[in-house]
């Protein structure tokens, strides 16, 4: 077990305000905020993508390798490489260093999990929006990493492709990866938030369940962004 | 004197076109296997003096053939360090000399290249957990269809260049005369219409190899987005 992680005192130059939290394994977690936010960089601070400029973090697991290796991350706008779907999995797993032979065996494996086994060979730059996603996903589901980020997942995505792209969350979910995921839609927040983070001006105003969240949010901003946002629902 | 376009029949002419490909598309590929991961590695690596090592590779991106002529030249005379293996006056002499001139082109060009898609890239690889060549190596294959041009943009400054080429190679007849010395060779000595017919073969031998690359990239470009 690499989690919990644990941000202490982090800060990111004015975008996040010195925050304490801890992540544990189990139930799903969502950052919910406007944009701007902060949720974007609090993801890449956790990810290990952008280094804290005060604080610090760290896994319960104390070696860096195995911790890369046991947490993934995709993006608001998935960058494939210009080979078939099924080589960019095996990319990702060649680079953890997965040995070769067990490599394809693996990556068609995870596309399985995401529903594109038949689009293997298909060049990964010529799928669909919602296609690439569900790719990276696999991408990220490969190593089966015990936690995984995702930043806005299906921002760019139509209704249609919103649902698949869930639906592979919802199964990560359930097979045991503790899901942590950025989003400023609330209706996504709820099919999919067990606990919800409320990150306002680079500051947590909430931490709750989600369902205490939607139904009495404690902080004034929190109960405008709410309200706000439902339209968008 | 010969009259263009009756000097077309001569198999002396197609000897000269055929040398000419030969010296030049060696140099680009020479150039290319160096130049290409040169340039991916510089765009991807921060190191001290990394900017002026950029500067100083565009600045050598408009290095005069006749000084590279020269120095490979001093190089690999009788008297050089390079003497002892008798390249002067030969095509070997002139593909170092135009791998020399191209180098900085190529690599200059993936340089920015490169940079410009690791932007794009960087966090994703990053967060697969690729570094430094693999990256850069990484980066580089997958703009390979972009490179095209960049490979051509060499090939075009070596097929079009006489300076370095007369000055390693001697322009001899049959050994290292190619089209640009022959039509420098050809303009001197007042053979206008040879020297003409000459730099029209050139002109389409440069668009058809361009053309044939160009034609490629595209097919390839459909094919993988």
């Amino acid at each position: 077990m690499i989690l919990p992680l644990m941000l202490d005192r982090v800060a990111y130059r004015e975008i996040i305000k010195p925050l304490t939290l801890d992540i544990g394994a189990g139930p799903s977690t969502i950052i919910l905020g406007a944009n701007g936010a902060g949720k974007s960089v609090l993801m890449r601070l956790m990810h290990g993508l952008l280094s804290p400029t005060s604080g610090s973090i760290f896994w319960k697991e104390r070696d860096a390798s195995r911790v890369r290796r046991l947490q993934a991350m995709v993006f608001q706008r998935p960058i494939m490489l210009r080979r078939s779907a099924l080589a960019n999995v095996v990319y990702a797993l060649a680079v953890a260093g997965v040995p070769a032979a067990e490599r394809e065996a693996m990556a068609r494996a995870a596309l399985a999990e995401v529903g594109l086994s038949q689009l293997a060979q298909r060049p990964a730059r010529i799928l669909s929006g919602g296609e690439q996603q569900r790719l990276a996903l696999a991408r990220a589901w490969a190593l089966h990493p015990e936690v995984i980020f995702l930043d806005e997942p299906t921002a760019s995505l139509d209704p249609s492709a919103t649902r698949e792209v869930e639906a592979v969350i919802r199964a990560f979910d359930a097979a045991g990866t503790k899901v942590v995921m950025a989003t400023h839609n609330l209706g996504q927040a709820r099919r999919l938030g067990d606990e919800v983070i409320y990150l306002h001006q680079g500051r947590v105003l909430e931490r709750t369940s989600a369902e205490r969240f939607f139904s009495q949010p404690a902080t004034a901003e929190a109960a405008a962004f709410i309200k706000g946002e439902l339209p968008w629902v | 004197m010969q009259e263009f376009p009756g000097v077309l029949a001569e198999a002396r002419l197609w000897q000269i076109v055929l040398l000419s490909l030969e010296v030049s598309l060696s140099a680009v590929a020479l150039a290319a296997a160096a130049g290409l991961p040169l340039g991916a590695a510089l765009a991807v690596a921060r190191f001290p003096g990394r900017q002026a090592v950029i500067v100083l590779l565009n600045a050598f991106m408009g290095l005069p053939p006749v000084v590279v002529g020269l120095a490979i030249y001093l190089l690999l005379s009788r008297a050089g360090p390079l003497g002892a293996f008798g390249l002067l006056f030969t095509p070997g002499a002139m593909v170092i000399a135009q791998t020399v001139l191209i180098l900085p082109i190529i690599a200059a060009l993936s340089r920015q290249a490169v940079e410009d898609a690791w932007r794009e890239y960087e966090e994703q690889l990053r967060s697969l957990g690729t570094r430094g060549v693999q990256a850069a190596l990484t980066v580089l294959w997958d703009i390979r269809f972009s490179l095209v041009t960049v490979v051509l943009a060499g090939l075009g400054r070596a097929a079009a260049e006489v300076g370095a080429v007369i000055i390693v190679g001697g322009n001899i007849d049959g050994v290292t005369r190619v089209m640009t010395t022959a039509i420098a060779l050809e303009t001197s000595k007042g053979d206008l219409p040879l020297a003409l017919g000459l730099g029209v073969v050139l002109i389409s031998v440069v668009i058809i190899v361009n053309a044939a690359a160009f034609l490629i990239k595209e097919a390839a470009q459909r094919r993988y987005g």
